[in-house]
């Protein structure tokens, strides 16, 4: 049999060459299409056996925490590893994960973790409260290129240790006061520090596996591959085919096993979406992880169950370069900003259910609603731009929108640039760039607007409004003002109550509004398809499943 | 024909550093780093990522230790892909990549043979211009629409064959092998077609048809050797063309090949994968050109005439 092989094989299986071509693809042809096993889906079978087919985008760059970011290769170290605490699949309120229990004191800056006893890893080792002192010097490690080793940065003097201002690790807070107890000091009250548990940068990983490939801080080494991994989550690597599929299976040595349903998640890389889509439709795949936008309103007429549009913590924006001089004057900003018809371009141009953003900061982030008094305006926004020197456009500089080559971005730089020449009378003309050479020049600030998203690492506040802090790497506006550094850095850490801590953000925020360096666009969603047979799959704004929470089970006809 | 075969080898020399140099210096030119990203990557992590791949060094010093490393056959490890080397990804793609193109040519060939011969046997009838008309769509019919075609006729509405995959589900490998191969399948029809009916004016067929042969065999034993010459010259050419050229069909069967990971190298900047897979597909290229070539030396007795007189 040429075409098909009922195993996983990816070699070429020999073939003997005959004179008659025709005669033997014909024949090849024919056997391939009956000779070969059944023609189960994965969906079906996968339903009987335990095995989730899971649609996860590009291929991971490595399943190291300490060294990979990205959605696709958080979902596959979601499944075989755990931080400290995990959250609520539906509320993403903290919940216990390898430690069953803490302890908050002195003011909210001293955590003391109690690790459970029956903690192990994948090969059965004990996973005790030293394992996170040594998996959070590694992380802290500049040699490493960790790029989340700001998540650590709350925790007492570790910023100062990554930078090389103190050398001495044990000065760092992070203690383990025995094999069970783990205490983090922390440089201020941090509301968000338990949620940072739960993301991978911090997850524990196993020294004795690491040291066994190489030393602690060297990239690039195999002790991620199938059969070297060791982890601590409800799963473990068992295969790694790449570009094809990691596939992970339960653990038996997870603290709570007992609890975990799945037997196998298949994650399979797949880049084209529209492939995807084909993919799930032939029962390939139980979840997708996106939908073409073409495709959502077909799935939203049909009233398809398997559907599932949800807010995600993001925010699509539009960067102003304040050091252009058409940009200097807040009141050309807002003017722009007021003139974006949120709700039109969400219902007709993304329509993926996306919600028009007036803030940077989308809404229900801990429980913070900011509050703008930014809406679709065209007569004052003429009136703004009026009163800056351009009366219905006149003598506006040429300006450019900036963004990476995509579909989507640019029909969204289309329907801006026809609301600002309705609206406003200036010509904006449209320049995409690839990817690589977008980020340089953005990152140069060699444009006048450009194209922006930012996916939030923990459901904060802070983590959105941070990124405009004077000279900051993902400002790239030139936007600097101190007053909203202090309330970010100093006033905010140093509120004792969340909603007192909420209202400076709610300054900072206004601030940032008033004088517009960004102009917000949309809060993103997640678009899948989910088979009906996943239960227990509840999406949430930081689009992390739990998969030890899932389970398949096909509806009755 | 050793001679020939050694010189045209020693040739590809120059060629092959010529390939690398231009790449080396075209893909470090290039705006935007391997590292940079979305997110803002502080200076400490693009300083100890240099280090760790040697790109603190002037390009000059890099292009040494870079030729040095290749020509011990290593390509070094894939910036992107953390912990694979490039080496071993092009294991990874190229069996894949390599049953696939087979199979496009097994389909161009057969079906391509098939219609040109037909086509040259009855020249301006229907037998001609319908596969030949075939052939022109078949030409102009880019494999990422008649992939999706194909997948939407036979996968999804029919639902005869998967609409995706590589050896995962039986029957998988048809669509992808139809849809690579039918382009080169319509371009074999003409060249056959056009090899067939120059070979069949000549007088030597005449001679045959006047020994009393069968037409069948007229055109099995004497003039198929002759007339397939220009299908052989093109199948070098074409299947190096299949195997570097792969990656649409790649991406819209979600095939784990080399073009996939080609692409993706070009778009992430990943230098060394990029350098590695250019170096490798030229090798092939030149390979097969150079097989082609001595094949059609040894169908074509003129042509080995003209080699001993030059040698």
């Amino acid at each position: 049999m040429i075409f098909c092989s009922n195993n996983y094989s990816t070699r070429p299986q020999s073939i003997t060459l005959s004179s008659n071509l025709k005669t033997l693809l014909l024949l090849t042809i024919f056997v391939s299409l009956t000779g070969c096993g059944n023609n189960e889906s994965n969906v079906s079978s996968g339903n009987k056996t335990g095995t989730l087919y899971w649609g996860n985008g590009t291929e991971p760059q490595s399943l190291d925490p300490q060294i990979a970011t990205g959605v696709p290769e958080h979902h596959v170290i979601a499944a075989v590893m755990e931080g400290l605490v995990l959250k609520n699949r539906k509320t993403l309120e903290p919940k216990p994960g390898v430690a069953e229990s803490w302890d908050i004191t002195g003011n909210g800056t001293v955590y003391t973790f109690t690790l459970r006893d029956n903690a192990r890893w994948s090969n059965g080792d004990r996973h005790i409260a030293q394992d996170y002192v040594w998996s959070w010097w590694r992380a802290l490690q500049p040699a490493l290129g960790n790029l989340y080793a700001y998540m650590l940065f709350p925790i007492k003097n570790a910023q100062q240790y990554y930078e090389g201002d103190i050398t001495d690790f044990s000065e760092v807070g992070v203690k383990a006061l025995d094999d069970h107890t783990l205490q983090v000091t922390l440089n201020y009250p941090t509301p968000y520090f338990l949620q940072l548990l739960d993301h991978y940068s911090l997850f524990p990983v196993h020294q004795a596996t690491i040291e066994k490939f190489g030393t602690a801080d060297q990239r690039g080494t195999r002790w991620t591959y199938e059969g070297n991994l060791v982890g601590n989550g409800p799963f473990q690597l068992a295969d790694w085919k790449i570009n094809r599929r990691i596939v992970v299976q339960s653990n038996p040595y997870y603290w709570d096993a007992d609890n975990v349903s799945l037997k196998e998640i298949v994650f399979i890389p797949i880049e084209n979406i529209v492939t995807e889509e084909r993919m799930f439709r032939a029962g390939q795949l139980h979840v997708t992880s996106s939908l073409p936008a073409d495709k959502i309103s077909v799935y939203r007429e049909a009233k398809d169950p398997e559907l599932k549009i949800a807010p995600y913590l993001g925010t699509y924006y539009y960067r102003l370069n304040v050091r252009k001089p058409q940009f200097q004057d807040p009141r050309v900003r807002r003017a722009l900003a007021m003139t974006v018809d949120r709700q039109r371009l969400v219902d007709n141009i993304t329509k993926g259910g996306q919600i028009p953003a007036y803030a940077m900061t989308p809404p229900g982030t801990m429980g913070y609603y900011p509050k703008s008094d930014l809406k679709f305006d065209p007569e004052g926004a003429r009136r703004l731009l009026a009163e800056a020197g351009y009366p219905d456009g006149k003598g506006f500089p040429a300006t450019e929108i900036l963004y990476n080559t995509n579909e989507g971005h640019r029909k969204v730089a289309v329907a801006l640039q026809e609301m600002w020449k309705k609206h406003l009378n200036i010509d904006i003309r449209l320049l995409n760039q690839e990817w690589k050479v977008y980020l340089d020049t953005e990152s140069a600030g060699e444009y006048e607007i450009s194209r922006a998203g930012w996916i939030g690492d923990y459901v904060d506040p802070n983590n959105f409004l941070d990124l405009f802090l004077c000279g900051g790497g993902n400002n790239r506006t030139g936007w600097c003002n101190e007053e909203y550094d202090r309330l970010i850095l100093d006033v905010a850490p140093s509120m004792s109550s969340h909603k007192e801590r909420l209202e400076v953000f709610q300054q900072a925020e206004t601030m940032l509004l008033n004088e517009m360096p960004i102009i917000p666009i949309y809060t993103y969603t997640t678009v899948q398809l989910v088979d009906s047979s996943v239960k227990n799959f509840d999406a949430n704004i930081m689009n992390a499943a739990s998969y030890k929470d899932i389970y398949l089970q096909p509806d009755q006809e | 024909m050793y001679r020939f075969a050694i010189s045209r080898l020693l040739q590809a020399i120059p060629v092959l550093l010529m390939v690398v140099t231009v790449t080396f210096f075209l893909v470090h030119s290039a705006p935007g780093g391997p590292f940079s990203a979305d997110k803002a990557v502080p200076p400490e992590v693009i300083k100890a990522l240099e280090e760790q791949y040697n790109l603190n060094q002037p390009v000059w010093q890099q292009y040494l230790s870079y030729l040095g490393d290749v020509v011990q056959g290593d390509f070094g490890p894939s910036f992107k892909y953390s912990g694979r080397t490039v080496n071993e990804l092009i294991a990874a793609g190229l069996p894949i990549t390599a049953e696939l193109a087979f199979y496009a040519m097994l389909v161009a060939l057969s079906v391509g043979i098939t219609a040109g011969v037909g086509a040259a046997m009855r020249p301006n009838t229907m037998q001609d211009y319908l596969p030949m008309t075939g052939a022109m769509i078949g030409i102009c019919m880019p494999s990422f629409l008649l992939g999706p075609l194909l997948v939407l006729v036979f996968g999804i509405h029919l639902d005869w064959l998967p609409v995706s995959g590589w050896g995962d589900i039986p029957g998988d490998k048809i669509l992808p092998s139809i849809t690579l191969g039918t382009g080169y399948a319509a371009y074999i029809a003409r060249l056959s077609r056009g090899g067939m009916l120059e070979v069949l004016s000549q007088d030597y067929i005449r001679t045959a048809r006047a020994k009393g042969l069968s037409e069948r065999l007229v055109i099995i034993k004497h003039a198929l050797r002759g007339g397939l010459i220009p299908v052989v010259a093109f199948l070098g050419p074409a299947f190096a063309g299949l195997l570097a050229g792969s990656f649409v069909v790649e991406t819209i069967f979600q095939i784990p090949g080399l073009g996939r990971f080609y692409v993706q190298a070009a778009f992430n900047r990943d230098y060394t994968l990029i350098l590695g897979m250019t170096i490798f597909l030229s090798t092939l290229i030149i390979l097969f050109n150079l097989l082609s070539d001595m094949l059609a030396i040894w169908l074509n007795p003129k042509l080995r005439q003209e080699i001993r007189g030059t040698n």
